[in-house]
């Protein structure tokens, strides 16, 4: 019915519904922020051993409710619409505005930081690209996909550049220009790295990109999807899109911009009540998006596993892969979204694990590493290109490791003549001789006072029972 | 009036807007501004007349990379109320200018809009500003400018890291 009724739109009436894909999109963003800032907190609070938000939205049902079973229980949500009561907070607190502001400029960058987040998703195809899912998404299959997620990406430093210079501060207006200094670095390596793909690839366009990794593995096995995580420059060029877009949304190791220790959080100290949470939200969007944009890239977009069912199912007949397929199809926004938290979830994980960098290592890391090791992979990919459509798959994957193999002996000799004139650092190191021993025993103490109750014991001991006893409120001496 | 009309001249107006900001506007940073929304803005116009490849490259190049750029030195500088001109030629600008817009707009006429008035609703191959297409006039027909160009800009990447590298 509702799929019909699509349908028919598509025919008729294309413009309304090009709105409701951008719905789609923006709905979806905007319904899951929230539960993604609990999942960050709960996570992060794991991790850490603590206990997190977990107390709002518990509800205990009163002993005087007729049902019986359910009296006086508790229903808990763990702190589930934790987000949405900090979101109501937020909107009703003073909005203070410091006198000196920049104020027009003060009051359009919050703005301009939330209009690339959801501005991001434009391109990006959430399902398959055959039909219904195929005229939903993505909101415009335009030839141009990646770089249009580049260039908005590059948009979002205007928010944060803006937003420190107009604070009239100086730790603003410091964030605001790491900021753009940070995103000018790390753009240039995300580009090479996207372009390794879209070389492999042969288009731009997201939806082409996610149909190519549907192909057998490495051209060489049937029935396995090659997502382009699992060949070697994928890989590597993974390793580099995901550092360059952890940096870009200025997340944990890469958290400059916001350092509150140094900068008292940078460009939005300032920013008070909805200004400042315009300011976050945006940042979880952005990081929303560009991990859907990652899966897409790398991991097979909505596929949900790595497993080509329609040929598993036209070789052997076997009606379960049909159902698998189909499954495969339809779940396919539900794989996505999985697909985006748990990028989001390894964000958490490293905001954990990292401590954050130095200035001067964010930009060797960013200079030095990164775009070196992805113009080296650029080239790779070209040569495997060529070995491909000269002498098959096998010689495309003989020519890229030969490939690799001579970069690193060129980059290990490198090593080794930039070594050579370089003063020799003295090596120092402390070793510690016979390290001190020191163990500690837990004792449960609840435990130790029913043993003391068992065994008759000497007199210490039982000074010491007596005050257990005490301490638990037992009985007076 | 067609909707690609309609927004053809929302477009336009704010496109023409943001660059008399950036004439007008007193402060440097919001005259940057404004030339970041003409810029965007003339991206899309592009993207209107389906040269997808050529309103990214807007976007990316000049809105993007550039402009940031930009805004970084004139935050440094920090000169955000240039000091009022006091000199004669205030006086006369109003007239100069005017004499001067009359001259732009008589140059456009004659040359642009002139010039274009046949090829009005012009039959066209939408895919003509796509990647691949762009891609192939430049592996193709214009290889050895785009060679030098590319060399060019080599050139002004190393040139700046020798000027950046050298001790004073």
């Amino acid at each position: 019915m509702v799929a019909e009724w699509f349908f028919w739109l598509n025919q008729n009436n294309p413009l309304l519904l090009g709105l409701i894909r951008v719905l789609f999109v923006v709905v979806a963003i905007l319904t899951l922020v929230p539960p993604l800032i609990w999942w960050e907190r709960r996570l992060l609070s794991w991790m850490q051993d603590r206990i997190g938000p977990n107390r709002s939205g518990t509800v205990t049902i009163p002993s005087s409710f007729p049902v019986k079973g359910l009296a006086g229980k508790k229903i808990r949500t763990f702190g589930f619409i934790q987000p949405l009561l900090d979101g109501v907070k937020l909107f009703t607190k003073e909005d203070i505005t410091p006198a000196d502001v920049d104020r027009k400029i003060y009051f359009i960058a919050p703005a301009l930081a939330l209009f690339p987040a959801f501005a991001l998703g434009a391109t990006l195809p959430w399902g398959p690209n055959t039909g219904l899912y195929g005229i939903l998404t993505p909101v415009a299959d335009v030839e141009i996909g990646i770089l249009y997620a580049l260039a908005i990406s590059s948009l979002g430093a205007y928010g944060i550049v803006l937003a420190g210079y107009a604070s009239n501060n100086k730790y603003s207006l410091m964030g605001g220009l790491r900021a753009s200094a940070q995103l000018i670095s790390y753009e240039l390596a995300m580009a090479m790295s996207v372009a390794c793909i879209v070389m492999a690839v042969g288009s731009m366009k997201l939806t082409n990109v996610v149909v190519e990794q549907e192909k057998p593995l490495w051209g060489l096995i049937d029935g396995v999807q090659n997502w382009f995580i699992f060949t070697p420059f994928g890989f590597i060029s993974a390793i580099v899109f995901l550092i360059a877009i952890i940096a870009e949304t200025n997340r944990a190791p890469f958290d400059l911009p916001e350092a509150e220790n140094e900068l008292i959080a940078g460009y939005h100290t300032e920013y008070s009540s909805m200004k400042f949470a315009v300011f976050f939200m945006g940042e979880y969007a952005a990081m929303f998006i560009f991990s859907g944009i990652f899966a897409a890239l790398f991991l097979g977009g909505y596929n949900m596993l790595p497993v080509n069912w329609e040929h598993l199912y036209a070789s052997t007949g076997n009606q379960l892969f049909h159902v698998l397929d189909n499954a495969n199809y339809w779940l396919a926004p539900i794989v996505f979204i999985a697909k985006c938290l748990g990028g989001i979830s390894f964000f958490v994980w490293l905001r954990a694990t990292l401590p954050r960098l130095r200035y001067d290592q964010l930009m060797d890391l960013g200079w030095k590493s990164l775009l070196p090791i992805s113009v080296v992979n650029f080239i790779i990919v070209g040569i495997w290109i060529i070995g491909t459509e000269l002498y098959g798959p096998v010689g495309g994957w003989g020519a890229a490791i030969a490939a690799f193999v001579v970069a690193l002996v060129l980059y290990l000799n490198i090593l080794n003549v930039s070594k050579k004139g370089a003063p020799v650092a003295e090596k120092r190191t402390v070793t510690m001789v016979s390290t001190p021993k020191r163990v500690v025993t837990m004792v449960d103490p609840i435990k130790l006072i029913k043993t003391f109750d068992s065994v008759v014991t000497s007199k210490p001991q039982l000074k010491m029972k007596l005050n257990m006893k005490n301490a638990r409120g037992g009985y007076k001496r | 009036m067609t909707l690609n009309q309609v927004a053809f001249i929302i477009l336009a107006v704010i496109a023409l807007l943001g660059a008399i900001g950036v004439v007008f506007l007193k402060s440097p940073v919001r005259s940057a501004l404004s030339l970041v929304i003409n810029f965007i803005t003339l991206g899309m116009v592009y993207f209107m007349l389906g040269n997808q490849m050529l309103g990214i490259a807007q976007i990316v190049v000049y809105a993007g990379a550039i402009m940031v750029l930009f805004l970084f030195v004139i935050m440094i500088l920090r000169s955000q109320h240039p000091e009022e001109d006091t000199s004669l030629w205030k006086d006369r600008r109003f007239v100069f200018g005017l004499l001067g817009g009359a001259l732009v707009v008589a140059l456009i006429y004659n040359f642009v809009i002139q010039p274009t008035q046949s090829i009005y609703g012009a039959e066209f191959d939408r895919s003509y500003g796509s990647p691949q297409a762009i891609g192939q006039t430049f592996f193709t027909q214009y290889v050895y400018p785009f060679e030098i160009i590319s060399v060019l800009l080599l050139l002004g990447v190393v040139g700046s890291i020798m000027l950046a590298k050298r001790k004073f």
